[in-house]
C-alpha cells in the first residue's frame, strides 16, 4: 500500500470575494473590503499550507465503499466515485495559528474574529483546490469533487477512520476531538474520487443537497 | 551503570526507527502497533536486538501510543508489560558489548489540548502518569518523552513523568521545515520549559533528515545546559512500486550526524525510515569522536508556548496593569468576572509594546486560586507573551505555575524562611524565574549593604533546592523618595552591586518611587534611567506611561541596543505630547444632520472616535442621556438595518464594537463615580460541551451587552451542570446555547433537559450553524434564534415579560 505524503504547498492566491462571502457579506462597503484585507495581512504569515495524502483502492458495491482496509456505507459516496478503481484519501490543514486570532479577537473584536474565520474557510478551501489541482495535474488523472465526512449520509464517524489511516496528528498536527469535530478548525478530510480522464470540472455546491445553505453558490 | 552517569561522561546512542519496519513485516496501515508485543512478540524482540547489536545504548520500547485513549486500562497493563519484556529479552541476547538500557517510549496522546483542542491538561498528565506507573512497575531505565508536537503536551508529559518515578527522562519534539513544533514553540521556548522542569537531555526527532534538522540542532546546542538529542528520519518518504523508501542512505545519515555529534550533539539516534543499518553505520562512523563537554550556558530565560525572552541585552517590559491595586474599575470587572476587561488589559499591553505580563488578580473577596489559574490560562488562549504569576497566596502560585503553558517568571519570594520554604519547591518542580524582593523577618533594610545580604542568603538557600542564581532576579525594592530622600539612593546601590558583585539580574517596580508626588511620570521616567544605568534587567511598569516608554527607547537608542535607532525611529512622535484636538460633538453633512456625530460614529464603525465623543459628552450630559440618546438608536438604525439585509453582519459588528467602546466610557465614568450599573436583566450564555467553536456566541454576546443585558458568558464545552449552576445562581430567565456540529446537539439538549428540570423558570434560546427550527423544537428549545439579532429581540421580550411577572 502507498505511504502516507506530506507535503507543503505554496500559499494560493487569496480570493477576497470568496472570503467575504464566507463573512455572510453579499455586496462589501469599502471599510469592510479594507477590514478583511487588513485582517489577511496580519496573518498570512501564520499560515501553514499542509497536506497529507494516500491513495487507497476502491471497489463499490451498492452503497458499499470498501477501500481495503475500511470500508463505509454511503449511497451519496458511492454516486461520487462512481466508476472509479482508486482514490485519495487526504487531510489539509492551514495550522493553528489562525485559531489563536479567531479566539484572540472573538474576546475583543467579534467584527474581526469573523473575518478571520471567513478567511481561514476561504484559505482551507483555496489549499484543497491548489492541491487536487497539482495531483490530477502530477498523475495525469481526473479527480472526483471532494467528499467529507458529514456531506450528505456519510457518517462523520468515518472521521476516525480517515485519521488512523492518515497519522493527523503526526503528519499535521491535527488532532480528532470527541466531538469529532477537527483542531485546528480550519482542516479538511476528503475522500476523493480518481479517474483516468483529465480533469472534470464539477462546482462543489452543485452536488450538495443543502439547497437552504446561505452560503450556497449558484451557478 | 546508572543512565545519569552515563550519560555525563558517553555520547549516547539511541535506536532508530519501529513503525516502518513493522510495516514492512506486515503491520497494516491503521493497526496498532503497540499491539504487536502480544501478538508478535518475536518480531519486536529481533527489532529491538538488532538495534542492540548495532551499538544502541538505549532501545525504547513499542509503546509510541500505549495510552488510555487507544487501549482498555487491562490490555494497557499488557501491552506495557509486555513490551518491556521483549526489550529485555532483546538486551539479554544481544551481541552487542555497550553498556544496555531500556526506556518506556511515550509518545504524544494524538488530541490537542486545550484551548486548542478538547483534552484539558490535568487530563493529559493523568493520561501519561499512567503510562509511566505501569513501565516503572515492570521495571525500566529511563522514560522517552518524544515526537512532541506541541509545548503544553509535552510538559503534562514530563510532569507526568517526574511526578511518578525518579527515573531519568530524554525529551525530544518534532520541529517542522520553519524550526518550531507545530503550536508555534521555537527551541528557545523548549529549552526553557524543558530545563526548567529538569529534563535530564532534550532535543529533536523526527519530522525530517539530519540535514534539516541542522538549524534547530545549532540552536539547540547554543541554548541548552543539558546534553541535547538528535534523532531524526532517514529523510522524507516516497512511494516506489507501493513501498516507502526514504531518501537518505545509512551512509549518508550517518555522515551527517557524525558531524553534528562534533558540534556537541551528546544522544544521537534514528526516527522514521532508519534501520538497525542506519544506527550501525552511525556508531561506527563515530566510535572515536570525544564527546564535547555540556556547559552551564547560564542564561536567564522566561518563556510563553510560542517564544523565550531572555534576560540581559536590553531592558524587559514587564507590564503592570493586570492588578486591582488602586484600580476600581479593575476590581469591578474581577468580582464581576468580566474576564474580557483583563484580557483587553493584555492585549493592550501587549501592542504598547510589553515583553511579559504581569498577573495579579488578589482581592479579599475572590477565590484566588480560581481565579488566578482562570486568569492564566484565558490569558495564554489569546496573548502568546510570557507571564508573571504575581500572587502573595502560595496555594494559587502552584496551580497557576502548573497550568501555565512554558516557562513562567513568579513574583515574588523573599528573605523570610517560610517563603522560602513555600516558594522554592514550586520553582524547582515547575521551572520558572522568580523575582526576589530584598527583605527579610526583619523587614526593609535601610542600608544597601542589608539588601545585599540578604540576596547571598536568598542565593545561598536556593542553591540549596537546586534553584541556579540564573532563575533568581532580584528586586531591590523601590521605596517612596518623598518620604526618605536617601531611599533612590539605596535602591540603586543595591541594585548595582547584586547584577555586578552577585552576577545577578535585576528587577524593579518603578512606580513605588513617585508615591505621594505630583506629576509621578516625570519622576518615574527619571528613576527608570538612573535604574537602567545601574544595571537594571527588567522593569514592572505602567506601559501607558510616556514618559517610561521614552525613557524605555531612547535609553536603547543610546547604548547600542537599538540598531540604526530603528525602534526610537519608529515610536518618536507616539510620545511627542500633541495637543488635545477638542473633539467635535456637532456637525456632518447636510444628509446626515439629523444624526449625532456619536450615532454617525457608531453607524460607521469608528471605535475610538466613537470613544472619543462619548468621553466629551460626559462632561456635559448625564451617562442615560448619551446612552438613551445616542447609543441606543445608532444601534437600532443598525440593527434594523441588519433585519432589512442592508446592512450586513461584519457591517453590524464594527458598529456593536464601537457602541461596545462607547459603553465602556460610560462604564468607567459610572465606576469613578460610585453609581451603581444598571442593566435589563441576566442573560447566561455558553458554547455546548464538546463543542470548541465559539465565534458565534461571542457576537450574541457582544450584541446583548449593547443592548444593556448583562451577559454571564461561561465559555465554550460547557457541561450542562455548569449551565444549571449558572442559572440558578443568578436566577437568570433566560439561557443562550450555541452549537456547531450534529455531535455536539446531544449535549445541547442534555442541558435544555436539566435546565428545564432544574431550573424550569428560564428560557432557553438555542443557534449555531447545524441548528434549525425543527431541530430546536425536537430537542425542546423555547426558541430559535436565527441570527444574533434575533436572539437580542427574543431576549428583549423575555426580560420584558420577566419584569412584569416579578
Amino acid at each position: 500500500m502507498s505511504p502516507v505524503i506530506t507535503i507543503t504547498l505554496p500559499p494560493p492566491p487569496f480570493c477576497e470575494r470568496e472570503a467575504l462571502r464566507y463573512a455572510g457579506c453579499g455586496t462589501a462597503e469599502e471599510e469592510t473590503r479594507q477590514a478583511i484585507l487588513a485582517c489577511y495581512t496580519a496573518i498570512q504569515d501564520e499560515l501553514i499550507y499542509k497536506v497529507c495524502y494516500r491513495e487507497l483502492p476502491v471497489k463499490i458495491t451498492g452503497q458499499v465503499c470498501d477501500f481495503d482496509t475500511f470500508s463505509v456505507t454511503s449511497q451519496n459516496l458511492a454516486d461520487t466515485l462512481a466508476g472509479c478503481n482508486a482514490i485519495l484519501l487526504m487531510a489539509a490543514t492551514v495550522g493553528v495559528g489562525l485559531d489563536r486570532y479567531i479566539a484572540r479577537f472573538g474576546r475583543i473584536s467579534p467584527s474581526r474574529a469573523l473575518l478571520f474565520q471567513a478567511i481561514g474557510t476561504e484559505r482551507i478551501e483555496a489549499l484543497c483546490d491548489a492541491f487536487c489541482q497539482q495531483y490530477s495535474q502530477q498523475n495525469q488523472v481526473g479527480l472526483r469533487p471532494r467528499f467529507s465526512p458529514g456531506y450528505g449520509d456519510l457518517p462523520l464517524e468515518t472521521q476516525r477512520q480517515i485519521f488512523a489511516l492518515l497519522d493527523c496528528p503526526r503528519q499535521l498536527g491535527l488532532c480528532l476531538n470527541d466531538s469529532l469535530l477537527m483542531s485546528p478548525s480550519k482542516s479538511v478530510t476528503a475522500i476523493v474520487g480518481i479517474t483516468a480522464q483529465s480533469v472534470t470540472e464539477h462546482h462543489k455546491c452543485k452536488r450538495c443537497q443543502n439547497t437552504a445553505c446561505p452560503f450556497r453558490s449558484n451557478v | 551503570m546508572n543512565f545519569r552517569e552515563f550519560l555525563q561522561q558517553h555520547i549516547v546512542y539511541l535506536d532508530g526507527g519501529m513503525g516502518t519496519l513493522l510495516q514492512q513485516q506486515g503491520l497494516t496501515p491503521g493497526e496498532q502497533p503497540e499491539r504487536w508485543n502480544i501478538t508478535h512478540p518475536e518480531v519486536i524482540t529481533a527489532i529491538q536486538r538488532r538495534y542492540y547489536d548495532a551499538g544502541s545504548h538505549v532501545v525504547c520500547t513499542n509503546t509510541f501510543g500505549a495510552n488510555r485513549l487507544k487501549f482498555s486500562e487491562a490490555e494497557l497493563e499488557q501491552i506495557v508489560k509486555a513490551a518491556i519484556e521483549n526489550a529485555a529479552k532483546a538486551r539479554a541476547t544481544s551481541s552487542g558489548q555497550q553498556e544496555k538500557f531500556i526506556a518506556l517510549d511515550i509518545g504524544p496522546s494524538g488530541k490537542l489540548l486545550k484551548p486548542l483542542g478538547d483534552l484539558d491538561f490535568e487530563a493529559a498528565v493523568e493520561l501519561f502518569a499512567h503510562t509511566v506507573r505501569l513501565g516503572v512497575r515492570y521495571g525500566i531505565d529511563l522514560i522517552v518523552i518524544e515526537t512532541m508536537n506541541d509545548a503544553y503536551e509535552t510538559k503534562a508529559a514530563l510532569l507526568a513523568a517526574k511526578e511518578n518515578s525518579d527515573l531519568p527522562v530524554l525529551v525530544t519534539n518534532a520541529y517542522g521545515e520553519d524550526g518550531k513544533l507545530m503550536t508555534g514553540a521555537d527551541p528557545a521556548a523548549m529549552v526553557a520549559l524543558l530545563e526548567g522542569m529538569g529534563a535530564d537531555a532534550l532535543g529533536a526527532n523526527c519530522s525530517l533528515g539530519p540535514k534539516q534538522l541542522i538549524p534547530v540542532a545549532e540552536e539547540l546546542l547554543r541554548l541548552a545546559s543539558v546534553p541535547v538529542i538528535l534523532k531524526p528520519n532517514a529523510g522524507l518518504p516516497r512511494s516506489e512500486n507501493g513501498k516507502t523508501v526514504f531518501d537518505v542512505t545509512a551512509e549518508e545519515f550517518a555522515g551527517e550526524m557524525a558531524s553534528l555529534i562534533a558540534k556537541g550533539v551528546r544522544v544521537a539516534g534514528g526516527c522514521c525510515g532508519t534501520t538497525p543499518a542506519y544506527i550501525q553505520a552511525l556508531t561506527a562512523n563515530t566510535k572515536e569522536t570525544i564527546p564535547v563537554p555540556v556547559t552551564d550556558k547560564g542564561l536567564t530565560v522566561v518563556s510563553s508556548y510560542t517564544h523565550a525572552v531572555s534576560f540581559g541585552d536590553a531592558p524587559i517590559l514587564i507590564g503592570e496593569r493586570i492588578n486591582p491595586t488602586g484600580k476600581k474599575r479593575f476590581k469591578q470587572a474581577l468580582l464581576e468576572q468580566d474576564m474580557d476587561y483583563l484580557l483587553s488589559e493584555g492585549v493592550n499591553q501587549q501592542e504598547k509594546g510589553v515583553h511579559i505580563l504581569d498577573v495579579n488578580v488578589g482581592l479579599p473577596d475572590i477565590d484566588e486560586v480560581t481565579m488566578l489559574t482562570n486568569s492564566v490560562c484565558e490569558l495564554q488562549a489569546i496573548i502568546d507573551l510570557p507571564l508573571q504569576i504575581d500572587t502573595a497566596d502560595v496555594t494559587a502560585m502552584e496551580a497557576a505555575l502548573r497550568h501555565y503553558n512554558g516557562k513562567a517568571m513568579i513574583n515574588s519570594v523573599n528573605g523570610k524562611q517560610a517563603s522560602m520554604e513555600a516558594v522554592f519547591p514550586l520553582v524547582k518542580k515547575y521551572g520558572g524565574v522568580v523575582v526576589a524582593l530584598t527583605l527579610d523577618e526583619e523587614g526593609i533594610p535601610s542600608t544597601a549593604d542589608g539588601r545585599v545580604k540578604i540576596a547571598q542568603r536568598i542565593l545561598k538557600t536556593a542553591a540549596a533546592y537546586g534553584i541556579p542564581k540564573k532563575d533568581i532576579i532580584f528586586d531591590t525594592l523601590a521605596m517612596t523618595v518623598s518620604a526618605d530622600p536617601a531611599a533612590a539612593n539605596t535602591t540603586l546601590e543595591a541594585l548595582r552591586r547584586i547584577k555586578y558583585e552577585l552576577g545577578c539580574h535585576t528587577s524593579l517596580g518603578v512606580s513605588n518611587v513617585s508615591f505621594g508626588l505630583p506629576n509621578r511620570d516625570a519622576v518615574n521616567g527619571t528613576f527608570f534611567a538612573l535604574a537602567l544605568a545601574n544595571g537594571l534587567s527588567a522593569a514592572i511598569m505602567n506601559p501607558y506611561s510616556a514618559d517610561m516608554m521614552k525613557t524605555y527607547y531612547t535609553y536603547c537608542a543610546l547604548t547600542g541596543l537599538d540598531e540604526n535607532c530603528a525602534a526610537y525611529i519608529r515610536t518618536a512622535d507616539r510620545y511627542i505630547a500633541a495637543p488635545q484636538a477638542p473633539a467635535p460633538v456637532t456637525g456632518g453633512s447636510a444628509v446626515e444632520d439629523t444624526l449625532s456625530a456619536l450615532q454617525q460614529a457608531i453607524i460607521k464603525g469608528l471605535k475610538d472616535k466613537a470613544a472619543d465623543l462619548t468621553r466629551a459628552l460626559l462632561a456635559t450630559l448625564p451617562p442615560l442621556d448619551i446612552v438613551n440618546g445616542d447609543i441606543i438608536p445608532a444601534l437600532n438604525t443598525v440593527g434594523i438595518g441588519f433585519e432589512n439585509k442592508t446592512v450586513y453582519l461584519p457591517q453590524l459588528l464594527m458598529s456593536a464594537e464601537a457602541a461596545k467602546s462607547a459603553f465602556a466610557c460610560i462604564k468607567n465614568h459610572i465606576a469613578g463615580s460610585g453609581e451603581p450599573s444598571a442593566h435589563r436583566g441576566v442573560f447566561i450564555l455558553a458554547t455546548v460541551h464538546g463543542d470548541i467553536h465559539d465565534i458565534g456566541k461571542n457576537i450574541v454576546k457582544l450584541l446583548l451587552e449593547n443592548y444593556g443585558f448583562q451577559v454571564i458568558d461561561l465559555g465554550k464545552d460547557v457541561p450542562p451542570e455548569k449551565v444549571v449552576e449558572a442559572v440558578q445562581q443568578h436566577h437568570a430567565p433566560l439561557a443562550g446555547l450555541s452549537a456547531l456540529m450534529t455531535t455536539t446537539v446531544p449535549a445541547m439538549e442534555e442541558t435544555i433537559r436539566l435546565l428545564k428540570q432544574q431550573t424550569p423558570w428560564c428560557k432557553v434560546v438555542v443557534g449555531g450553524a447545524v441548528l434549525t427550527q425543527d431541530y430546536a423544537d425536537k430537542i425542546g428549545a423555547d426558541h430559535y434564534a436565527k441570527d444574533a439579532m434575533e436572539a437580542v429581540r427574543y431576549a428583549e421580550t423575555i426580560m420584558r415579560n420577566f419584569a412584569e411577572k416579578t
